[in-house]
């Protein structure tokens, strides 16, 4: 009897080694728990943070009563939501032009090999490296009411500005709102480069041996060869450049908090105002969620282009 | 000659841009060494050391990097740092490396398309999540404590890890494993013995980009974790170096130039293997 059960649970060991060889049962047990993980951590607080925006709850509680669409509809008539999120399309669509034409031309000329290229690549990726809080500081002193060194080099040195009345950039709405685009572009670039990069080096060297059989070169290689394969690769770097800026709290509320009298605030940093600040869990809820029509956008066309550059 | 000419363009272009993003870290370098009296005086020139009163000797002082690391919580939040960054790249690790592996190898075309959906989890950023994780911390009892970021910084990493990880394994050649599973070897075991090994460059690449989002992360940080002594680098500089209308600048510029500078030779060590395994995921 006893062996018996002994030689089945031996059987049953075996078969479940045989098992663990299957492909079909051997990968799904494996990629179970990054999806379990993902599923606990960002699926159900985004579905509580859906549910969160249909009802009134109210700060450091989970739960609220139904109130159905009306914190997103109310929110129109509030115009510093409407600011905030006209600020979050201004802030992402400027910064990431500058970084799309600024990665377009650094990555074209850091393909190549030359002397202190290691150092140059150092700096030009300082921006990405460090922690977005911490650089954001940085410019806090660069941007400066009373010594900001920019006010100094454009007074002091080249006369430009008047040195007792100088420009209040982080203090005037609209210099705040150019100074965060700066913040942001200078952030991603390096991100953009190294994406870009990447991109240029998956062309395989037969593409430009052909393409020099043909006659095509400089100007006429840039734009029939180069940039259409570049293309799927640069508009991922484009796309996440956009997902980063739109859904970072941290510049805007280390540069200015959202001031002056809410002129600088963004979708982020008004959902937290009202959602932690206020109190108000539900309207904040409500606010970081207009950012999600942006994202799925964003979303569907990198999976259109990630499939795509699949293909090709 | 051709070549040298070629070469002047590239500095002409190229050295303007490394002058325009590093700057703010120049910038950083020079305040944190300067005297108050040099600091505040616009007659200054501000780029360099200034004198003050004539004692040329004395245009330069450590004293409030010093202060910075003995007056301030500064070490406990580099410590914090550490500490949070550690556990998450080992979860990260744990979960990623089998999911990784299976999305290249073991799965067909649902594979690939798994493989891009986890990706895409990167994309529902900690802003749209914090508002229902602040109160949900604070349910499970686990509000101002560094288990509460463990717990939650690998939702940032695991899906950018399992990528990489994906494009570097598919760089491996089948045929090594094939050879090891002719052997007798069973998959795991191929997997722990011959995949793991080779891919250790790929996985140190990981254990950086995964560390650097931890240190990265601000909001999580900002909203989870609330006493002075418990935050971590990212949340503690500007919320408590910085105090109503009083800035120790000297002191916050050594605070944010210090892991910026870290960060950075990290990343360039690693840079090259990371764009490899950027387009050895799905685009390839």
């Amino acid at each position: 009897m006893e062996a018996h059960a002994a030689r089945r649970s031996k059987a049953g060991t075996r078969r479940w080694r045989r098992a663990l060889e299957d492909r079909r049962v051997l990968a799904p047990l494996l990629i179970a728990p990054a999806v379990i993980y993902i599923v606990l951590v960002v699926g159900v607080p985004f579905g509580w943070a859906i549910y969160l925006s249909l009802t009134d709850a109210i700060g450091g509680s989970l739960r609220g009563e139904w109130v159905g669409l009306d914190n997103f509809t109310s929110l129109w008539g509030d115009s510093n939501f409407r600011r905030a999120l006209r600020n979050t399309l201004i802030i992402t669509l400027a910064s990431q032009a500058l970084v799309v034409v600024g990665a377009a031309i650094l990555s074209h000329y850091l393909l190549r090999d030359f002397r202190g290229k290691w150092l140059l690549r150092l700096l030009i990726i300082l921006p990405w490296a460090a922690p977005v809080a911490l650089g954001t500081i940085g410019w806090l002193w660069i941007f400066d009411s009373l010594f900001s060194v920019i006010n100094w080099t454009l007074g002091h040195a080249f006369g430009i500005v008047d040195t007792t009345d100088p420009p209040q950039w982080l203090g005037r709405p609209n210099l705040a709102l150019l100074a965060i685009i700066v913040v942001h572009a200078w952030r991603v670039l390096p991100f953009a480069v190294i994406i870009f990069l990447a991109g240029l080096a998956s062309i395989p060297s037969e593409v430009d041996d052909a393409a020099k059989i043909d006659g095509a070169t400089g100007v006429k290689k840039l734009f029939y060869v180069t940039l259409p394969l570049q293309l799927p690769i640069a508009l991922v770097a484009l796309l996440f450049g956009i997902v980063f800026t739109a859904a970072d709290f941290a510049v805007v509320y280390i540069l200015t908090a959202g001031g002056p009298f809410n002129s600088t605030q963004v979708l982020t940093t008004w959902s937290f105002a009202i959602g932690i600040n206020s109190g108000d869990l539900g309207q904040g809820a409500a606010i970081s969620l207009y950012l999600f029509p942006l994202l799925a956008v964003v979303s569907i066309a990198m999976l259109f282009f990630a499939k795509r550059a699949q293909v090709s | 000659m051709r070549a040298g000419r070629r070469n002047l363009g590239t500095y002409l272009v190229v050295g303007p841009f490394a002058i325009l993003l590093a700057f703010p870290f120049y910038w950083m370098l020079v305040t944190m060494f300067k005297e108050d009296l040099d600091l505040y005086n616009t007659g200054n020139v501000p780029y360099v050391y200034n004198p003050v009163q004539w004692k040329f000797w004395e245009s330069a002082t450590t004293k409030h990097v010093e202060f910075l690391f003995t007056d301030t919580s500064y070490p406990d939040w580099l410590l914090n740092t550490a500490i949070v960054g550690a556990a998450v790249v080992l979860i990260t690790l744990v979960v990623s490396l089998p999911a990784g592996y299976a999305l290249a190898r073991l799965s067909g075309s649902w594979g690939q398309t798994a493989g891009i959906g986890i990706f895409l989890v990167y994309l529902i950023p900690p802003t749209l999540l914090f508002l229902p994780l602040s109160p949900l911390v604070a349910r499970l009892g686990l509000q101002d404590s560094l288990l509460s970021l463990i717990l939650v910084y690998p939702s940032i990493t695991i899906p950018f890890s399992t990528w990489l990880l994906m494009g570097f394994f598919k760089t491996i050649p089948q045929e090594l494993e094939d050879a090891a599973l002719v052997d007798g070897c069973s998959r795991l075991k191929a997997l722990t013995r011959i995949v793991f090994p080779i891919s250790l460059p790929g996985i140190l690449t990981v254990v950086i980009f995964a560390f650097s989002l931890c240190v990265n992360e601000f909001i999580y940080a900002f909203t989870f974790i609330s006493s002075t002594e418990h935050r971590t680098i990212s949340a503690g500089v500007p919320n408590e170096l910085i105090r109503g209308d009083v800035f120790f600048w000297q002191s916050l510029m050594a605070a944010t130039l210090i892991p910026s500078i870290l960060l950075a030779l990290l990343y360039n060590a690693f840079l090259d293997r990371f764009i490899k395994g950027f387009t050895g995921g799905a685009f390839r």
